[in-house]
């Protein structure tokens, strides 16, 4: 290391460099000049990046619609795969599609979901998300001669600690459950978390939403309840709460607040 | 230069360790070594940051003005915690999520401060380069075997791959479900440090108190 005072600098830039960095104006310039260099290096690589971290983003989204809907391997091509999915905006009131007002490949429900104009406060809100979107994205599933197959509804809520957020997929007549899966929470791990199982996840396929008379009947508790085991899901062991959260979720979307209008307008046959 | 560039490359993993023989660096110690894939991640990006942080900040050093020197510091750290973030979230967005918030707390790392402040401010770049390297290794080494420990005890899998099968997944194992929570990093770190002193005495530190004989009357 070469002592910078051993020998008279010379022009202006040694001169400076040779300063005392201690005074008021090197101190403004040091100050600035990493700024700016941080900045820099910062943004550009933010920029540089926001086209294959936008692609993983949607990327890990349609992973999970291709999984809720039992079509997902691993390597296959997700793309190709999820190009099989009709996405729709749906309007939950009227259980109609609204593609003309939104475009349903960028339309954030999530977002829309903390818009005042895209969503309404919730006075009786068990699922304890505050505000609910009135539009969402739904996914259909069309076998190879058209006619539909499956329909993926996103929900979410508040489990122990965290908001669920996940994908239910039905059959075709709007009632029998295929799959249901959270593709992002914060649950007790080995707990909560256990959501995740294939084994509990498994437990949901074939069940039904809604008995003979109409009624809502989904469950997930510890024990049976008088309805049947068509409608019922068995609790995490060890995470009563999470269990009560998913409950509460299932309930709320599936019920009138949710996407009801629209799976009555599925089970009529109109899609 | 005292020390060779062996030495600060070798001397942070166990006679200097930042975890146990400083105990700093702990609040990510327990956050993030529930399992080794995600442990052994944020090890790198903390090596890559102490390094690199340590390396800028000794090509300044002669240029900094020591009023504002810590903020200097800061900026430089938190603009490379914000790269390792960013590539993490465009290459391994998959462990990105669940590191969350951990990569952006490692501008808090007092790790990466303390080597910024107490090395690189008086060394040259690649001696603090390597001794930031270095530091870096040693926090990662400690945070491989607490993963190591509660990976394997709490999820009864290593690296995501299974181990002993859990009673969850139809096997025999009965997990220890405290392992899986952050507290539990404070025991294993505990006796890790409990260890680490037993096997090299020097690393105990002299008693601030001592208890006073009194002769019986």
């Amino acid at each position: 290391m070469s002592d910078p005072q051993s020998s008279e600098p010379k022009g202006a830039i040694a001169k400076f460099l040779a300063a005392s960095p201690d005074s008021v104006g090197k101190t403004i310039f040091v100050a600035v000049a990493v700024c700016l260099v941080a900045s820099m290096v910062v943004s550009a690589a933010a920029v540089s990046l926001r086209p294959v971290q936008e692609a993983n983003k949607l990327k890990d989204k349609q992973v999970n619609v291709l999984q809720v809907a039992g079509v997902y391997e691993p390597g296959i091509n997700v793309t190709e795969a999820f190009a099989a999915f009709e996405p729709h905006v749906l309007d939950l009131a009227t259980g109609e599609f609204v593609d003309d007002q939104f475009d349903p490949a960028s339309f954030d429900d999530i977002a829309a979901a903390s818009d005042p104009e895209l969503s309404v406060a919730l006075d009786d809100d068990p699922a304890g998300i505050g505000r609910k979107a009135k539009y969402r994205v739904i996914y259909l599933l069309r076998d190879d001669a058209g006619a539909l197959d499956k329909v993926i509804l996103p929900l979410h809520g508040y489990g122990l600690w965290s908001t669920l957020y996940g994908f239910i997929a039905l059959e075709n007549n709007g009632n029998d459950i295929y799959g249901l899966q959270f593709y992002q929470h914060g649950e007790t791990p080995g707990l909560g978390a256990e959501v995740d199982n294939p084994r509990w996840k498994a437990l949901w396929n074939g069940k039904k939403l809604r008995d003979d008379a109409g009624d809502l009947q989904i469950t997930v508790a510890k024990t049976q309840p008088a309805a049947g085991a068509d409608f019922y899901v068995d609790a995490l062991a060890g995470a009563t709460l999470t269990s009560v959260g998913v409950d509460n979720l299932v309930k709320f979307w599936m019920g009138d607040a949710g996407f009801g209008p629209f799976l009555a307008k599925l089970q009529a046959g109109e899609f | 230069m005292s020390q060779t560039m062996k030495e600060l490359l070798v001397d942070p993993l166990v006679d200097n360790n930042p975890i146990t023989l400083q105990v700093l660096g702990i609040c990510s110690a327990l956050a993030v070594t529930s399992s080794l894939q995600v442990a052994f991640v944020m090890a790198l990006a903390v090596t890559f940051v102490t390094g690199f942080a340590s390396m800028f900040i000794s090509m300044l050093r002669n240029q900094i003005p020591g009023s504002i020197r810590i903020i200097v510091q800061m900026v430089i750290i938190a603009s490379l915690v914000i790269l390792v973030d960013q590539i993490l979230k465009a290459y391994a967005f998959q462990i990105s999520k669940t590191l969350s918030v951990f990569v952006g707390l490692i501008i808090t790392n007092c790790i990466v401060m303390g080597r910024a402040e107490a090395f690189a401010m008086k060394n040259p770049p690649m001696a603090s380069f390597i001794d930031g390297v270095g530091n870096g290794l040693g926090y990662g080494l400690i945070l491989m075997l607490v993963g190591f420990i509660r990976e394997l005890f709490g999820s009864g899998s290593l690296f995501g791959v299974t181990i002993l099968q859990t009673v969850n997944n139809g096997g025999w194992y009965v997990p220890n479900g405290l392992l899986l929570l952050p507290p539990s990093a404070f025991f294993v770190i505990g006796l890790l440090i409990w260890a680490f002193r037993t096997w090299k005495p020097n690393q105990v530190e002299e008693r601030e108190y001592k208890i006073q004989q009194v002769e019986a009357h």
